[in-house]
């Protein structure tokens, strides 16, 4: 008999894993940090964690195809002359043109006004074509003030108030050189081709004191017409929902980790910020101790996916959900047909996203003439807008289901968890039980 | 003359007032009496008026302003003539923080001093001040010019991008990427208009400095990290 070495198999360290590595050479290599676009990338807590119990003997279901099921939506009811009203309570959030080619915030806009809803103009002003193309338009105020004007403010159906973002609260912007064309440098009074940074803090007001003046001057300049938005991103949602509403709020939106930014560090993407599914309770608690529940609306963001994202954001409190990434996918972005020019950026087909560098095979985040024409905004629009009546009846599915005559019927008590962790977060009983961790004690 | 007491008539009943102004209208010029500090005076009007208030005021006044000539006889509280498109708004007092943030037009004028933060990303607009300034002041400021018959606080023009500054008294310290410039013959005739146009006389545009860009924090540079 023959004694030899019996080999291992080579271990790789759950640690140091092939990703991390890769970055640290990467790191080495550069010399600067990952810039990248989207929302956090690692497994989080999230809807998937929570599961509807449906009617039974305790309650009963409406019927699919007879009984009516309401998804409209009201925003802005508080101090606003003219509210926003939606047909269905998804919206399109906020992006840029600078970050989107212009055929992509067409067919954004094209895609919302066939489904009834809102669009979002992003860090850069409002183009024409998007004013044109969107029913109805949220117009942004942010840091930097890029493009801002009394006119489109007034041209605008909401102003939304942009104090933070899922992706990185408590950081500003990058537009990389080469995405800053003329008509992007001319729209932020910027020269061509330089980085672009957009700054983390409002230049003219600080704390929820200030805003609450700047909300004022905002309000008397469009003679108290427009409802005003205020978006957090996820970092203290009781708090900050608490302080929007203090600042004067008609409405506030609460973006998470997952909800996706034009570029930003990597770092910043996966380490700062709350999951989305970690926001909504406490958001829901602020308007609720201050008596403010469905008198100002919430609209939660980052990571909505499909129509039971959205029903369980709306059972959870929220008024209504946006989505961005969702709509980019919905629009032709990471499609699998384009794997081969993928392959060739280095990256592959749902895991593209370098968007600041306005390579996007796609068209969607360019402003390479060339690239955005192959983007057909009518037809773009039109998957947007099947994408959006096909989330709303899943959402309508899942409320009938519970018994619900309208979406905004849903509630806690329509939800149990599949994990502790979601349970805790949802603040609904883990499945099997009658224990929501942290309460009752 | 239409004078609005702001101690009897509500700020908002003042604001639209102004906003309704038609094409051509013959009411011109516009009194504010007992502004007592009040936010948001005199905000968002495109008319070709002009708006004398009595008083001082706080947050916003002027803000967003078009074609109006807004003259505030006593001081202005933050944000005064922010993000103006056009026309001119004159401070007779002193002004708080981010005087002209944003401005993309028009011209501010400060007889007074003017504190932190003043032309903070400013996007075209004129401001001179008769006054110092304070720290931070031209913070990310993107084009336009900034005149300073003082001194100039901590950190001037940080982050600057190709905004104009003058200052005749002594800068405390230049921000991250401003630097001092030639003052060429194209400069000293800037200043002299501007100058002239916010109604400032015996100081010659050879007695300031200027400052700008140096341009080198344009593109990320990992071996500028310590200069962000």
């Amino acid at each position: 008999m023959s004694y030899h070495n019996p080999p291992t198999t080579p271990r790789k360290s759950a640690t140091f894993d092939d990703y991390t590595l890769s970055e640290i050479r990467r790191a080495a290599t550069t010399g600067i940090y990952d810039i990248r676009g989207a929302g956090a990338k690692r497994k989080l807590p999230h809807f998937d964690d929570l599961l509807f119990l449906g009617a039974s003997m305790s309650r009963y279901p409406l019927e699919g195809y007879r009984e009516k099921c309401s998804t409209e939506v009201v925003l802005g009811t508080r101090f606003a002359k003219k509210p926003i009203h939606l047909k269905i309570p998804i919206t399109i959030a906020g992006m840029s043109f600078g970050a989107l080619s212009g055929n992509a915030k067409e067919a954004l806009g094209r895609g919302a006004n066939i489904a009834g809803t809102s669009t979002t103009t992003g860090d850069g002003g409002m183009t024409p074509e998007e004013r044109g193309h969107s029913k109805t338009l949220v117009y942004q105020y942010l840091p930097s003030r890029y493009g801002m004007n009394p006119d489109d403010l007034r041209k605008a159906d909401a102003i939304e108030i942009v104090v933070g973002q899922g992706a990185k609260p408590g950081g500003g912007g990058m537009l990389l050189g080469q995405k800053i064309s003329d008509r992007v440098a001319e729209m932020r009074t910027l020269p061509k081709g330089i980085d672009q940074r957009s700054a983390c803090r409002h230049p003219d007001w600080t704390g929820p004191d200030d805003l609450e003046i700047k909300i004022l001057e905002l309000r008397e300049i469009t003679d108290w017409e427009k409802p005003i938005y205020i978006k957090v991103g996820g970092a203290r949602p009781y708090y900050d929902v608490a302080l929007a509403v203090k600042a004067g709020a008609d409405v506030v939106v609460v973006d998470g980790m997952q909800g996706g930014t034009a570029a930003t560090q990597e770092v910043f993407i996966e380490h700062v910020g709350q999951p989305t599914l970690a926001c909504i309770r406490p958001a829901v608690q602020a308007l609720q101790d201050l008596g403010m529940h469905r008198k100002v609306q919430l609209i939660v963001s980052g990571g909505i996916r499909n129509g039971a994202d959205v029903a369980k954001a709306l059972a959870l409190g929220a008024d209504a959900v946006a989505i961005g990434s969702a709509a980019l996918v919905a629009l032709g972005d990471n499609d699998p047909a384009l794997e081969s020019e993928y392959q060739a950026l280095g990256t592959t087909a749902g895991a593209y996203d370098d968007w600041h560098e306005g390579r996007d095979p796609a068209g969607i985040t360019t402003q390479d003439p060339k690239l955005a024409t192959r983007l057909d905004a009518e037809l773009a629009g039109r998957r947007l807008a099947n994408y959006l009546k096909v989330m709303t009846l899943e959402a309508q599915t899942i409320a009938r289901a519970c018994g619900h005559n309208h979406v905004h019927n849903l509630e806690p008590e329509d939800l149990c968890a599949l994990t502790i962790e979601a349970a805790a977060m949802a603040r609904v009983p883990l499945a099997g039980t009658n224990w929501i961790p942290g309460q009752g004690f | 003359m239409p004078a609005i007491d702001l101690s009897t008539t509500p700020l908002r009943a003042l604001n639209q007032s102004l906003h309704a102004l038609a094409e051509g209208s013959s009411e011109t010029e516009w009194e504010v009496l007992n502004p007592d500090g009040r936010h948001a005076v005199a905000v968002g009007i495109d008319a070709p008026v002009s708006v004398d208030i009595r008083g001082p005021v706080g947050y916003y006044c002027g803000g967003m302003n078009k074609q109006a000539t807004v003259t505030v006889h006593g001081s202005a509280g933050p944000g005064v003539a922010e993000n103006m498109m056009s026309g001119k708004v004159v401070i007779k007092g002193d002004v708080s923080q981010y005087a002209g943030a944003t401005g993309r037009g028009g011209m501010l004028v400060v007889e007074g001093n003017a504190a932190s933060r003043c032309g903070i990303s400013m996007k075209g607009i004129d401001i001179v001040v008769k006054g110092s300034i304070g720290h931070m002041s031209a913070f990310m400021a993107q084009t336009g010019n900034l005149v300073v018959l003082g001194d100039a606080g901590d950190a001037l023009g940080d982050s600057i991008y190709e905004a104009r500054l003058f200052v005749r008294g002594n800068v405390q310290s230049l921000g991250a990427d401003c630097v001092q410039k030639e003052m060429r013959d194209e400069h000293l005739e800037l200043l002299e208009d501007l100058l002239q146009r916010s109604g400032i006389t015996g100081v010659k545009p050879s007695e300031f400095r200027r400052y700008g860009s140096a341009r080198k924090l344009y593109n990320f540079n990992i071996d500028n990290a310590d200069a962000y």
